[in-house]
């Protein structure tokens, strides 16, 4: 052990010796080591982001077509449904023995840029992330009257907005001709606490405020010369007949893969309802290939890195023959050689992805920002999870297995040179 | 391969070195690069070995260091039969009972003066005990050799590459003597100094080795310096092959 801890310090001051040379090659495994931790560290977070966004919802249902497409925009607000669902069905799904609670939801407006999402107080009390986190308020009070809008931390931050801060609502999602809602202009009531979900980037309103806001609009436009305001709005029936999705969640799990065929087999009109898990396994499987694709790629650099470090102590080697020999004469066994060479491989690699990790946390603090703002996506600082621990302990194996390589050369070279060494 | 001294009566115990019908072929080679009936060295007695380059001297220090084995033939160290020992404990007990000497570039670049004196110890438990039990510590002994080779406390901070070559062979012996190995080997150690510097070297060199009683097995091509010598032996005399094929 002592023999060993002296041949470590041996190999430390050795590799310093060269540092010029070795401090190449623990940059190119510094790289690899980001790249391939980092690669992986976004794609776990990436879904564990989207995972997260729907805790404890059980299905989502809305009109027939892709189920993808559907939980994109019911949960993620991404794209746009091509057709509505009932508020009757949705009434009556919400009516079921095995349903807790139902959250519709109503999309298709927006404030500069962000999503306008309709729904009820349900959302509000129902809706979990991160396993069981319940949305809370970090400022103002929850909506109380028809034109409050509740708004998410990030739009908050972004736009300036706070508590009685008046806004007007754009129909329509994103593109250059917007027409706002003017002539009835909502109140910020409040701001949520920020959730790490979409929900952060999100502004909410009641489902009869949607409604009230097109009372006068017929086919996606104003009509021409009807003018409502917001005073005599109320006395319309500000109850939806179309709702964009809804989110359900059901008393018994168990329930659910019966309830999805209910679902499926609505008669008055045709609905879907998805399992979020399960869509967003298609999902992965979809994406998996460009995964597979750039893990492959940084697996490729990673051996570059390392057949450098390879080739760095093999080159050393024959300028190192005379030091080998010095040590063969002072009492050291060629096993002694050969784990000299080893632990200086070790040593690199070592270093090397010290410095990777370094870097990744660097990385990963500077970039979290902008995919939060233009993506949605939230990365943030972690220590190295499972996937990404055994992505290191690969990379420190492997390293170890190149440095074998120079270091068995030196064994050999050891054994035949003995202690003579012609130069 | 026995490890009887042979049926003349020898005590190979006696002997610091002794070596009996060694014969040593290189792999591959059809003649025997070394072919030795008898060779031995007292305990304490100063030998220098003359030979041309290429008469198998460095061979013979191999054999006698435990880095080669003969083809047949005995090689007895300190006593040990090195024949019956197996290569991890030839290497041991190179570093308990050998100290050596090489021609140049004896240094570890990266190590500092003191320890490069020090290796041995590290490799070597027995040497360790025997510098702490003559000095305290393995690092007064180290220093204490460094000073009686005439190397001065101001030099010790350097890196060892900005010594001179004669302090860097005055550095070499210091490591061959820390922990008083009972032999010394110095293949061609003054070979790369200046005419005056070797007289200078070899002086210290064999002061130390009668004051610490090691058996020095010398090598040189340069007869001026056997005169210093109690016994010299030419190899090509005790070397019944004639040495190396090529070179």
């Amino acid at each position: 052990m002592r023999r060993f801890s002296y041949l470590l310090r041996l190999a430390g001051k050795s590799a310093w010796n060269r540092r010029g040379t070795l401090g190449i090659i623990v940059f190119s495994i510094a790289l690899s080591t980001t790249l391939l931790l980092g690669i992986e560290k976004l794609r776990t977070q990436i879904r564990e982001s989207f995972v997260q966004s729907v805790s404890g919802t059980d299905l989502i249902v809305g009109a027939r077509g892709g189920s993808m497409q559907l939980m994109l925009y019911a949960v993620f607000h991404l794209g746009g449904a091509t057709n509505n669902m009932g508020w009757d069905s949705a009434r009556k799904i919400a009516e079921k023995d095995e349903v807790a609670w139902t959250i519709p939801i109503s999309l298709g407006d927006s404030h500069k840029g962000y999503p306008v999402v309709a729904t009820t107080g349900a959302f509000f009390e129902h809706y979990r992330f991160r396993s069981d986190k319940r949305l809370e308020l970090a400022e103002g009070k929850w909506i109380e009257t028809l034109f409050d809008v509740v708004i998410g931390a990030e739009t908050a931050r972004k736009l300036g907005y706070s508590p009685r801060q008046k806004i007007a609502l754009s129909h329509g999602g994103s593109g250059a001709r917007l027409v706002e809602h003017t002539d009835k202009p909502f109140t910020v009531s409040g701001i949520l606490a920020s959730t790490g979900t979409p929900v952060d980037r999100s502004l909410y309103i009641g489902l009869a405020a949607m409604e009230a806001i097109h009372v006068d609009w017929r086919g996606g436009a104003p009509i021409p010369g009807l003018r409502i305001t917001a005073e005599q709005v109320t006395r319309f029936n500000l109850e939806p007949r179309t709702i964009t999705a809804m989110l359900v969640g059901l008393k018994k799990r168990s329930h659910v893969f019966a309830f999805q065929r209910e679902v499926n087999e609505w008669k008055s009109e045709p609905l879907m309802g998805v399992m979020p898990g399960v869509v967003m396994d298609q999902m992965w499987s979809m994406v998996n290939t460009g995964e597979q694709a750039l893990l492959l790629i940084s697996a490729l650099v990673t051996a570059t890195g390392l057949a450098g470090l390879a080739a760095a102590i093999l080159a050393g080697l024959g300028e190192r023959r005379r030091e080998l020999a010095i040590l063969r004469s002072a009492g050291a066994r060629p096993l002694d050689i050969l784990i000299l060479t080893a632990c200086e491989g070790g040593l690199i690699v070592i270093s090397g992805v010290i410095c990777g990790l370094s870097a990744l946390f660097v990385l990963v603090a500077a970039i979290s920002p902008i995919l939060a703002d233009n993506y949605g996506i939230f990365v943030y600082l972690s220590p190295p999870a499972a996937g990404e621990w055994a992505l290191l302990g690969c990379i420190c194996l492997a390293g170890l297995a190149a440095s074998l390589f120079p270091a068995l050369r030196a064994y050999r070279m050891s054994l035949s040179d003995g202690l003579t060494v012609s130069i | 391969m026995g490890c009887s001294g042979g049926e003349t009566g020898e005590n190979p115990a006696a002997f610091a070195v002794f070596l009996k019908n060694v014969v040593f072929k290189w792999p591959g080679q059809q003649r025997p690069t070394l072919d030795i009936p008898i060779f031995s060295v007292s305990p304490g007695e100063h030998v220098f070995i003359s030979g041309p380059s290429g008469s198998g001297k460095s061979t013979l220090l191999g054999l006698v260091a435990g880095i080669f084995s003969p083809a047949s033939g005995t090689v007895f160290v300190n006593g040990v039969c090195l024949n019956e020992l197996g290569s991890a404990k030839r290497d041991m007990f190179r570093g308990d009972c050998i100290g050596f000497i090489f021609q140049q570039f004896n240094l570890i670049p990266y190590l500092s003066i003191l320890e490069n004196v020090l290796l041995p110890c590290r490799f070597s438990p027995l040497r360790l005990e025997r510098a702490r039990a003559l000095s305290g510590s393995a690092a007064a002994e180290a220093r204490m050799l460094l000073e009686r080779l005439d190397l001065s406390p101001s030099l010790w901070g350097r890196p060892v590459n900005r010594l001179s070559v004669g302090q860097q062979q005055r550095v070499a012996a210091a490591r061959a003597l820390v922990g008083r190995p009972s032999i010394l080997i110095a293949d061609e150690p003054t070979s790369s100094l200046d005419a005056d510097r070797r007289k200078v070297f070899l002086r210290l060199l064999l002061g130390e080795c009668r004051s610490t009683q090691a058996a020095l097995l010398f090598v040189s091509h340069d007869q001026s310096l056997a005169e210093d010598f109690s016994v010299v032996a030419h190899l090509p005399e005790l070397n019944r092959a004639g040495g190396e094929e090529a070179s």
